[in-house]
């Protein structure tokens, strides 16, 4: 149902109209079609071209993304990076968003103390820079003086160490987790406040008719704020989808060991800037920015017409 | 989120971009390079003894952290903001840079005669017939070694690899000290200090360098495999948790007299001079079984050139043909102990531990890394597949055979000995 239009609004000359749109929509459009729509448009093109020794670029249409897909020297590690993605991906859906679920119920339970205090603390981690997450990250983990064993070893669970950020097979969801970390405060946030928007009336209502806190949470409040956790979901994935810092500040572009930390942004990135003797190749990369763009679209997409559309939204 | 940090980005390559035009005035240089830590020595030793000769010319040394250089520098290259002069890597990244006209010729510079063609050879033209970037320094590979640890268990610097093992047992008998201190979780560490280290001596140094590019040898055959079934020796003497040990935790390792034996980089010897509190020596890597000329990795690993676009360009060919002076070379080498200069100049070097390694040239042949000149060009690429396998050979992951195998494979996919 369409919102009646203010009666100024509506009185108005239609040339007047369309000029206070300009006024309001135009310094937005303008901004976004030259930082993010027209980056977006020539990094599609230039996916399309390749370069010769002198530097100089010709057409080749779509044989980058072939070479790309079919090449096994070009689609091996593309796979595999495509592959830790989702691992990547996985790990927060599993772990970020359902911690931050909980803590912002926790958080909104009447009655608690220090909210403030728990709500700053548990956000800090987001606001710090991803070098030095990364670095102090590094140096906790680090087999050689970081707190990690000691602190394992006065809970008498010291065998349970290994100098995980260096183990093919633990590397990549440790540095996930670092990420969890660091990012739990978005979801907990977000859902906090949803969760203070849930009229106090349904919740008491509840409580007249006998729940607890727990069911409430999971009867009432969590179903409330589903529309939220969708929103969240894209969120993850798409910030997933374009990671890049974290894994480059603490393995270096060759995302090692064995590539077993490799995601897209860092297979990008050594493809678009090269990596100490290879060369970098903006074609190359250009195509598989354009790539990730689409991965990025389609799970989007597929959100926005199978999952949002079901969603039932409250108002109150 | 990613939102608000794209538009910082942006922000910041806006107003990197107008400071990059407002310092492109003349009369001014601005100095590209990757050794953001020998920034102090630039600024307090290099540039005045510079400006003693020229007054007038003020000269900024705008170094970045070694691993952002080459994608950065391409950016302001491409993007006409980068300074008037370009440190230059050695091979192909620079090469590639004079190809595509960013790069002047230094041919018809004075005192170029100073340099040998070998010294020159890592910027010169695969014709051999211009060279774009004034030769700097070389960094030679060997062991540096805890000077105390040696004496506790009572070891000489071993010649041959059987010594070196024995006393290998010995350290890590006795427990002090971390034998080997060498982490893989960089990876390069692994290729640079173990492989491109030891393996002249296997390969013997130029003769095998020279083979693989003609397509002679093959890193199949037994010299190349024998590197890596020496490295995948070392594992049980390297500290604890190697896999998750980087760079800098090897460097502070040993530094802090922890470790007894570090493969090193002879740019090392600053950073532990200014850090480490015992007496440190250096051994060239040591001889196989059976074998008895010593060759040793002496790399061409840094030189300047001027951008093209440098609207200074007469100043700047001034700071190179300073460059090539003696006076520069002592300047250089004395500040950074550590970086040899290449020019024919007998240079003398106070720092005894530089002057140990640099010492080596009279009695082992001197070669560069094998994988630098022409051999990563393709993809995939030697050098990244280089780092990949040693690291993976040393954790135990790969066998030496299967390593060989996986470098020569990539090679074969791309390269062919004649297209040179």
């Amino acid at each position: 149902m369409a919102e009646p239009i203010s009666q100024v609004v509506a009185a108005m000359p239609r040339a007047r109209f369309v000029a206070l749109m300009a006024l309001f929509l135009g310094p937005a459009v303008a901004v976004y079609t030259l930082f993010s729509i027209y980056p977006l448009i020539a990094t599609m093109g230039l996916s399309t071209y390749t370069t010769d020794n002198a530097g100089a670029y010709s057409f080749v249409g779509l044989s980058n993304f072939v070479t790309l897909l079919t090449d096994s020297l070009w689609s091996k590690p593309f796979w595999n990076a495509a592959k830790n993605n989702l691992i990547f991906f996985a790990v927060h859906m599993a772990v970020q968003n359902p911690i931050g679920i909980v803590l912002a119920g926790l958080l909104s339970l009447p009655g608690l103390k220090l909210k403030g205090l728990y709500r700053t603390i548990i956000f800090l981690p987001t606001m710090l820079s991803v070098v030095i997450v990364g670095f102090s990250w590094n140096l906790i983990l680090s087999p050689l003086w970081g707190v990690a064993e000691g602190a394992l070893k006065a809970v008498g669970l010291g065998s349970l160490f290994a100098p995980w950020l260096g183990l093919p097979s633990t590397a990549l969801v440790t540095l996930a987790l670092i990420s969890v970390w660091q990012f739990v405060g978005i979801p907990l946030m977000l859902i906090y406040a949803a969760l203070l928007n849930i009229p106090d009336e349904l919740v008491d209502a509840a409580r007249v008719d006998g729940l607890g806190h727990l069911r409430i949470f999971l009867h009432i409040k969590l179903p409330l704020v589903l529309p939220t956790i969708g929103l969240i979901s894209v969120l993850t994935f798409v910030g997933n989808f374009n990671a890049f810092d974290l894994i480059y500040s603490v393995k270096g572009a060759l995302a090692g060991p064995n590539f077993a930390s490799d995601i897209l942004g860092t297979f990008f990135y050594r493809t678009f800037f090269g990596n100490q003797l290879q060369l970098g190749n903006p074609t190359m990369g250009a195509a598989v920015a354009t790539v990730m763009f689409f991965i990025i679209l389609v799970g989007v997409c597929l959100y926005l017409f199978i999952v949002q559309r079901r969603l039932r939204r409250y108002s109150f | 989120m990613r939102m608000d940090r794209a538009w910082k980005r942006s922000g910041i390559a806006m107003i990197a971009m107008i400071a990059g035009l407002a310092a492109a005035e003349a009369g001014s240089l601005k100095i590209e390079s990757w050794r953001n830590d020998d920034a102090d020595i630039w600024n307090s030793k290099i540039i005045p003894a510079f400006n003693k000769h020229y007054p007038d010319i003020k000269v900024e040394f705008a170094p970045l952290a070694p691993k952002e250089y080459n994608a950065a520098l391409n950016a302001r290259l491409t993007g006409g903001t980068a300074g008037d002069i370009i440190a230059c890597r050695p091979f192909d990244a620079s090469l590639d840079l004079f190809n595509k006209h960013q790069l002047d010729s230094v041919n018809d510079l004075k005192g170029m005669d100073n340099f040998s063609d070998v010294a020159k050879s890592a910027w010169t033209t695969d014709d051999g017939k211009t060279t774009f970037c004034v030769p700097m320094a070389s960094v030679i590979h060997g062991f540096i070694y805890n000077e105390d640890a040696f004496k506790k268990i009572g070891a000489e610097p071993p010649k041959t690899m059987e010594e070196f093992h024995a006393i290998l047992d010995k350290l890590k008998a006795d427990g002090t000290y971390t034998p080997i201190v060498l982490g893989t979780a960089d990876q390069w560490e692994a290729a640079t200090m173990g492989f491109q280290n030891i393996g002249p001596n296997y390969w013997d140094g130029e003769k095998g360098r020279l083979a693989l590019i003609a397509g002679k040898e093959k890193f199949t055959d037994p010299q190349y495999v024998d590197v890596f079934k020496e490295l995948a020796t070392w594992a049980p003497y390297m500290g604890n948790g190697y896999q998750a040990q980087t760079y800098p935790d090897s460097q502070n390792l040993f530094s802090l007299g922890k470790g007894a034996i570090y493969p090193a980089g002879s740019w090392d010897i600053s950073t532990f001079r200014s850090q480490a509190k015992f007496p440190m020596g250096a051994f060239p890597p040591p001889l196989p079984a059976g074998d008895k000329d010593c060759y040793i990795s002496d790399h061409t690993d840094i030189a300047m050139g001027v951008n093209s676009a440098s609207k200074n360009k007469e100043d700047a060919k001034k700071f190179l043909e300073w460059l090539t002076t003696p006076e520069f070379a002592t300047l250089y080498a004395n500040a950074l102990p550590g970086f040899f200069p290449l020019s024919k100049d007998a240079v003398k070097i106070d720092d005894d531990l530089a002057a140990t390694m640099v010492g080596w040239r009279k009695d082992c042949k001197s070669t560069i890394r094998n994988s630098y000149q022409i051999l990563s060009r393709g993809t995939p690429n030697l050098e990244n597949e280089l780092w990949n396998v040693s690291a993976q050979v040393i954790n135990g992951a790969e066998t030496p055979e299967a390593a060989g195998k996986q470098l020569q494979d990539g090679l074969d996919k791309w390269y062919k000995p004649d297209m040179k």
